[in-house]
């Protein structure tokens, strides 16, 4: 008995090692991924050339934009006299951002309700995410800093916070950043392995007319999957480790969990996703037909999942079918471990779906698979 | 050993009583009865679609039958499929080697499967290696090799584990008439060695090589034996091929008469199954000749795997009216 598994698992590492192009892209593939999320993000958000338009000239309005230019989203190159003038350099791209600072900005301060006006450019939409995130964060963090000073000075009337920033921008999602994306990708690179390659691996054996040799063999149905499960186990945590190193190294992601922990729960996630990879097995002919159907299981939860884009953010309809992609829950985990180093007390809750979803996906997936070798 | 439900003679490899296999509506296997003696080379015959593939199938213990019962190598298909697995050795017509593996590696591979003993491995493969003709070349991919190569590599991987008995299907489809050659003699010599081979071929000069052939139609054996007696008792009718000016119109004047039973069209030629104790080339000339149809060719060739079936089916529907009739008969 194992002498067929070992049989089979050592096959499908030598097939692998054979397929050199696999190879690479099976290591390649989470780095190049990484680099294009994590630094694509990371450099195309800071120091968007900026506009100003102050019709106050106070010195309360010099500090706000200072602290602009000090978070380094932001370079003040134009100075400008007038809305027109803004509007034609958004206009002709020279700034990305105007903003707009009223003549009594220094009065409406002092009765704790002043508003600026941040236009956006939203013709780049990574340009325009990042500015407007980072415009409303300096919008909080200075009407934080305004209200200690007039505590000091005056007696503080009312609870509303002074400084209202109003940006107008013509397209606004949440918060993005590299250290929320790159664990992130973690799940997605996990996905997309134990779906596409564990499908691949059957598919190619059913093309090439090997599996009706394995049919005929005495090999047991259970030993053929686990002989293919293991190897594209280990491939997965091979790439998950190499997506980890990088993140940490390269992206500065902190990793504030336990490590242990995140490889363990990764194997309930792969449970439910391996089970999509062998259904997606049984429902194609063709190497070819396996990698589209795989690619299709995995723009759902790629797009759906919270990955790049928050669930809270989405149509009603989008966000149940977000509730049932065991990425969405996955991502809550990898994100709870690395970024907050939450533990199990709390990761219980996003554990439960996965195990269900595991548990009905892979037995529905080896009843199918078993079905057809008869 | 679960002796009590392995029946089946000691001297017969195969044998089944009745095996029946039905999808749904459709019987593919009939009650079929068949014998294959240990140590024999049993050619299965049958155009596709009749129940070749679905009988193999059975054979191997990977199809439960529907009906019926079946010994291979005395083991129970229904009780011990598993046990079946492991005791016969299969080829198909598609090779199943994986390409990117070398020989080697492909062996190796399969003596795993097949529970070869670590100890043995090695010495089991090197005889494989020898036996295949593929010396020199077991770090070769088995994608790089030609198609002869392939199919005795196929042949090794099937016989790793010494079975007693192999299942091939269709072999020798898409080789060159060479390797085809070269395989039937590696074949013969392993049955007359005493490995029990069933082998399913379309070619005549394959079949003839066989030590006895089973005609399969429909799920039912309709004709059996050796090739010579096939041929010469069973079959006994000369096979004229010729050459017309106006094939059609010779075809037309050929169904007609009643001592051509089967008139084909091969490519521009005719090929005629004529009634035992018909008349030759000569007098199918004479035949055309008298109705002005000229023939520049007519020769009596060796009847074709086709050319028995297209008289065995034909025998086996006329018996079945028959039979029809007679129930019919007795009913009235």
């Amino acid at each position: 008995m194992w002498s067929r598994l070992y049989g089979i698992i050592a096959k499908e590492f030598l097939q692998l090692w054979r397929d050199k192009l696999a190879l690479t892209l099976a290591l390649f593939v989470p780095v190049a991924m990484l680099f294009i999320f994590g630094w694509a993000i990371n450099t195309d958000v800071k120091h968007v050339p900026t506009a100003v338009f102050d019709q106050s000239g106070s010195v309360e309005a010099r500090t706000l934009l200072e602290a602009f230019v000090n978070s380094q989203y932001f370079d003040v190159r134009h100075w400008v006299g007038s809305h027109r003038e803004l509007t034609e350099l958004i206009d002709r791209g020279s700034a990305k951002v105007g903003v707009v600072i009223p003549p009594d900005f220094a009065r409406q301060l002092a009765r704790k309700s002043a508003s600026i006006q941040v236009i956006v450019d939203a013709s780049d939409p990574m340009v325009a995410t990042s500015a407007t995130n980072a415009a409303a964060a300096l919008g909080a963090d200075r009407s934080l800093a305004l209200v200690t000073q007039t505590t000091q000075g005056l007696v503080l009337r009312g609870e509303a916070p002074p400084l209202d920033f109003r940006v107008r921008a013509w397209y606004n999602p949440d918060l993005v950043s590299a250290i929320f994306i790159v664990p992130g990708l973690v799940g997605a690179l996990l996905l997309q392995t134990t779906i596409t390659a564990m499908a691949v691996s059957v598919v190619r054996e059913r093309e090439k007319g090997t599996l009706e040799a394995l049919i005929v063999s005495p090999i047991r149905r259970w030993e053929l999957l686990l002989g293919k499960i293991i190897p594209n186990l280990m491939t997965a945590y091979g790439q998950m480790t190499m997506a980890l190193l990088v993140a940490h190294f390269v992206f500065d992601v902190p990793i504030r969990g336990s490590l242990v922990l995140l490889y363990a729960l990764s194997l309930v996630f792969m449970w439910g996703s391996l089970g999509i990879g062998i259904l997606v097995s049984t429902a194609s002919r063709t190497v070819p037909q396996a990698m589209q159907l795989a690619f299709l299981t995995f723009l759902p939860s790629i797009y759906l999942s919270g990955l790049l884009f928050p669930i809270e953010g989405m149509p009603k309809g989008a966000q149940y079918i977000a509730h049932v992609i065991p990425l969405t829950y996955f991502l809550r985990i990898v994100r709870g471990i690395v970024l907050k180093g939450i533990g199990i007390e709390y990761l219980w809750r996003e554990l439960l779906p996965l195990l269900a979803f595991g548990a009905v996906v892979f037995t529905l997936s080896v009843l199918r698979f078993r079905k057809q070798l008869d | 050993m679960e002796s009590g439900g392995d029946r089946g003679s000691a001297d017969l490899a195969v044998v089944t009583r009745g095996l029946t296999k039905r999808f749904a509506k459709v019987v593919a296997v009939d009650h079929l009865d068949l014998r294959v003696r240990r140590g024999e080379l049993y050619g299965f015959l049958g155009p596709n679609g009749a129940g070749k593939s679905t009988t193999l199938r059975m054979l191997c213990g990977i199809l439960e039958p529907s009906d019926g019962e079946g010994h291979v190598l005395g083991i129970d298909l229904r009780k011990n499929p598993e046990r079946v697995k492991s005791a016969i050795g299969y080829m198909s017509q598609r090779f199943s080697l994986y390409d990117d593996l070398t020989v080697d590696e492909n062996l190796t591979f399969y003596a795993r499967v097949y529970m070869v003993p670590r100890g043995e491995r090695a010495a089991r493969i090197g005889r494989m290696v020898r036996l295949a003709d593929l010396v020199g070349r077991e770090r070769q991919l088995a994608g790089q090799l030609s198609g002869g190569y392939r199919q005795r590599l196929a042949l090794a991987c099937a016989l790793v584990h010494t079975p007693a008995l192999i299942f091939l299907d269709e072999p020798t489809a898409g080789v060159d008439p060479v390797s085809r050659r070269t395989f039937w003699a590696l074949i013969r010599r392993l049955a007359d060695e005493g490995t029990t081979i069933l082998v399913t071929t379309h070619y005549m000069d394959e079949a003839e090589l066989c030590d006895t052939l089973g005609f399969i139609y429909q799920g039912r054996l309709i004709a059996t034996g050796s090739p010579a007696r096939i041929k010469s008792e069973m079959f006994a009718r000369p096979v004229v091929e010729i050459a017309a000016d106006d094939p059609r119109a010779a075809a037309e004047a050929l169904a007609d008469w009643d001592a051509v039973e089967e008139v084909v069209r091969v490519g521009g030629r005719l090929r005629l199954i004529v009634a035992p104790g018909g008349p030759g080339a000569a007098g199918v000339r004479e035949h055309l000749a008298a109705r002005g149809l000229g023939v520049s060719l007519a020769a009596e060739v060796e009847p074709s795997v086709e050319d028995l079936f297209v008289s065995f089916v034909d025998r086996e529907r006329k018996g079945r009216v028959r039979e029809q009739l007679r129930a019919l008969a007795e009913s009235g």
